[in-house]
């Protein structure tokens, strides 16, 4: 099989985009690389373990806005794990339970009930980021043991193996939405669920599925990103899940479903959370990068409009 | 062609290219006032091209236009509004969260955002139009409770209710029964008197007779001939159209009927209004599901595939008895189930053709868990050769395809699962004759090869000349059944109206 450039033009371009950026930056700000490259690729790992369940959820045609609050309570559960002294696998693995848990909630409201999938996970977020502040009272878990940070490796060994956790799943997910049927199944049920569910796919099942794995990436995000600190901000998750969305959405992930692919979702978790970084270098004033997030968010989705625009004449 | 004295509308060597493809070649035609114009040929002749041409959908590359004597220009779509011209879809382009009443006014109402809409007369203009083409609509429903062939009434009634002077009707019988297809032709004549001009396209030969003035061919984008509807025998356009003869247009072949692989039992879904079905399906056999629209008959397929599960009664496959609660059951036990509506329901547009052929059988498909690439193309390039679908490849987004190109593509999923039963609601609607008879010849192999067919479709002649056997349905349930050779016209019609006493039959 050829590879086809125009089906890919989206992610292409958004990878052109990147590369020029980082162009613009050697020639601009060479000292970028010292310290801030590396930095940009640490911070993009959880948030793109997150970006992939969101694929999941989006090309599924849903949303999931509760993943913020879900980030947070699996952050604040994994610091009080560790902190109770429980070693490191168990930690893990109750992190990711609490987050599956939580997206089988969401599962079961979206799938099992057909409600709105916008509905159900505005209730939740509320919900999940109510709850954490009642229990916790807005207080950081401090005094983490010391086998908890960087799993217990040194900072530079943490640092490198956090991005490898999260490109290892990144590239788990990209062969899976491809060769196994079931990823073939989520683009389905995103096109046309009742066309999926006349072909004998089980919508409601694979949706329900869906969730549960974004609730699993949540937690393994939340891992990922509370190894990083001396203490678990109660709050890490907030505003997160639009940061999400919007990388998924530049990344060429149709937000009505049927359509993206998991290297896009990369291109755009590394170039929003790229550019961000370098206008506070460059400008030296933090205020800019949302600024520049929401024009390229929406220079991404009036390039899909016209792209389908030119289809159709 | 020289300027007719009435003509409404005439087209003056029109010429179309969309990429490489020459959709139309100097293509001319005029239609008179008062006149029925068919307008017939193959899916892919140029028919839709020519449609959006008149009603300014697609601007041509050359030719000219003219509207009552004057030359357009530039055509757009609200221009040709405003000059009389008004296009009736075989796809309703309605809102279906309005209601009718409400749909209507949004084509014939004027005016600006702050006018007060009285509500009262909406209703009233829209009972008005439907009693004046014998619908019976409630103007309240919404459009989204309405069936397909409702929803085009309504579409029949907006252009009626927006004084249209030149009305295309494309394809405006492919999903009607008889009794609303002469409703429509009655309404027909009616704008004929009224000297409305009027562009037939249907691919059910024998209606044209009933209707049509005069009729043109278009084959692969070119005007073949314009004759009067009196002077053109049925076999003569077919043969214009295909550029062929087709030998026999009904072409089932008698095979040896084996065992009963699908029977149910006093089957009653109280959701679809099915009700006490008995029926029985032998492998090698096409069984005729005969009845008028809203006789239960897509119903009854929904329940056997179980996409709306029946509440009580059995269903046995192979003698055994088994409950069908979902579709992925259903395909589970070799029933496969090519739906009316294909559009919607049938095919995933976005989707290449590969990836469509192979949604029903992926776990087929895959080795170890992973998708086996190969083997889903050449699966889904022997089924394009097989079916004779026109595709660039099989990695084309199916959405691109022509609607018949899209059916056979509905088609070739199923034949995929290699099901031992299957399940066409109107296997045949919407497509041109060629191609009708390539889904006829198709159903008579796979029925040799032991297949179990159950055919639902609104076309007599079909069900009588493709059926071993006919049952008929009306109100819910199987009225009478009929063999092969006992099955008339008038004895499928009188079950289906009803009015049979047929005692001793279901």
């Amino acid at each position: 099989m050829s590879f086809e450039f125009a089906k890919y033009k989206r992610e292409i371009s958004v990878a052109a985009a990147y590369l020029a950026l980082l162009l613009v930056l050697a020639v601009a700000a060479p000292r970028f690389y010292d310290a801030e490259f590396h930095d940009t690729w640490v911070n993009a790992a959880p948030m793109l373990v997150m970006a992939i369940g969101a694929t999941l959820v989006i090309v599924a045609r849903h949303i999931d806005i509760s993943v913020g609050s879900q980030f947070s309570v699996c952050a604040v559960a994994a610091g009080l794990l560790a902190k109770a002294g429980m070693p490191t696998p168990v930690v893990i693995g109750a992190t990711v339970a609490a987050g599956a848990a939580m997206g089988a909630l969401n599962g079961v409201l979206v799938a099992g009930m057909g409600l709105p999938s916008i509905v159900v996970t505005l209730a939740t977020m509320v919900i999940f980021g109510k709850s954490l502040s009642w229990v916790r009272q807005g207080e950081w878990v401090a005094n983490l043991p010391a086998g908890f940070q960087w799993f217990g490796q040194s900072q530079a060994t943490g640092q490198g193996l956090i991005v490898i956790i999260a490109i290892a799943i990144f590239a788990v997910f990209a062969w899976a939405s491809r060769w196994l049927a079931a990823g073939r199944e989520v683009y389905a049920v995103g096109s046309d669920q009742e066309a999926a569910r006349l072909a004998g796919i089980r919508p409601r099942r694979l949706v329900f599925g869906v969730f549960v794995l974004m609730g699993a990436l949540v937690g393994i995000a939340a891992l990922l990103q509370s190894v990083r600190f001396a203490e678990v901000d109660p709050n890490a998750g907030e505003g997160l899940e639009l940061q999400v969305i919007a990388a998924v959405v530049v990344g060429g992930t149709a937000i009505t479903g049927g359509r993206g692919t998991m290297f896009g979702s990369l291109i755009g978790v590394v170039l929003l959370g790229t550019i961000g970084a370098a206008m506070v270098f460059l400008t030296r004033q933090a205020q800019w990068d949302k600024a520049i997030e929401g024009a390229i968010i929406l220079a991404a989705v009036a390039s899909d409009g016209f792209s389908r625009r030119g289809r159709r004449a | 062609m020289a300027q007719a004295a009435g003509a409404v509308l005439q087209l003056t060597s029109i010429s179309k290219h969309f990429g490489g493809v020459r959709a139309l070649d100097g293509v001319s035609l005029a239609l008179e006032a008062g006149e029925v114009h068919a307008l017939v040929g193959e899916n892919g002749a140029g028919k839709s091209t020519l449609i959006k041409i008149i009603t300014g959908a697609v601007q041509p590359d050359a030719g000219s236009i003219q509207v009552a004597g004057h030359f357009l220009e530039h055509n757009d779509p609200s221009l040709s509004r405003r000059l009389g011209i008004s296009a009736v879809y075989q796809q309703p382009a309605l809102f279906p969260d309005l209601t009718v009443a409400e749909n209507i006014a949004l084509r014939l109402e004027a005016g600006g955002a702050w006018r007060v809409i009285h509500w009262g007369r909406r209703r009233s203009v829209a009972r008005g139009l439907f009693e004046q083409i014998g619908a019976d609509i409630s103007c309240e429903s919404f459009i989204r409770d309405l069936t397909m062939p409702q929803q085009q009434l309504v579409e029949i009634a907006a252009a009626l209710g927006a004084h249209a002077k030149i009305l295309i009707l494309d394809e405006p019988t492919s999903a009607l029964t008889g009794r609303e297809v002469n409703n429509l032709f009655r309404v027909i004549r009616q704008l004929k008197q009224q000297g409305v001009g009027m562009i037939f396209i249907s691919h059910r030969m024998e209606e044209l007779p009933q209707i049509a003035d005069r009729v043109t061919v278009l084959r692969d984008g070119k005007c073949v001939a314009t004759l009067a509807m009196a002077q053109a025998g049925k076999a003569e356009l077919i043969r214009m159209m295909v550029g062929r003869e087709l030998s026999a247009v009904f072409p089932k072949t008698a095979v040896p009927v084996g065992n009963v692989v699908l029977r149910t039992k006093d089957l009653n879904c109280a959701e679809t209004g099915i009700h006490e079905i008995n029926l029985e399906l032998r492998a090698g056999e096409i069984l005729g599901l005969a009845g008028l629209v809203g006789a239960g008959r897509s119903e009854l397929a929904r329940v056997l595939f179980g996409l709306t599960p029946a509440d009580s009664g059995e269903i046995f496959v192979n003698d055994k008895p088994v409950r069908i609660n979902s579709p992925a059951k259903a395909v589970r036990l070799g029933i496969a189930y090519v739906p009316e509506d294909r559009r919607r329901y049938g095919v995933i547009l976005e989707m290449p053709v590969a990836a469509n052929t192979t949604l029903a059988i992926l776990r087929r498909i895959s080795r170890m868990g992973m998708l086996d690439f190969a083997r889903e193309r050449r699966i889904a390039g022997a089924l394009v050769k097989q079916l004779a679908t026109k595709t660039p490849s099989v990695d084309t987004p199916v959405g691109q395809l022509s609607g018949g190109n899209q059916q056979k593509v509905a088609l070739a999923r199923w034949l995929a699962t290699e099901p031992a039963i299957i399940i066409l609601d109107e296997p045949t609607q919407g497509v041109d004759v060629g191609a009708k008879a390539e889904i006829h010849r198709l159903m008579s192999e796979l029925a040799g090869r032991g297949l179990a067919i159950l055919m639902i479709s609104s076309e007599l002649p079909e069900v009588l000349g493709m059926s071993d056997r006919v049952a008929v349905m009306h109100g819910g349930t199987i009225v009478g059944e009929l063999n092969r050779a006992e099955a008339t016209q008038e004895k499928v019609l009188e079950m289906a109206l009803g009015r049979a006493d047929s005692g001793a039959l279901a």
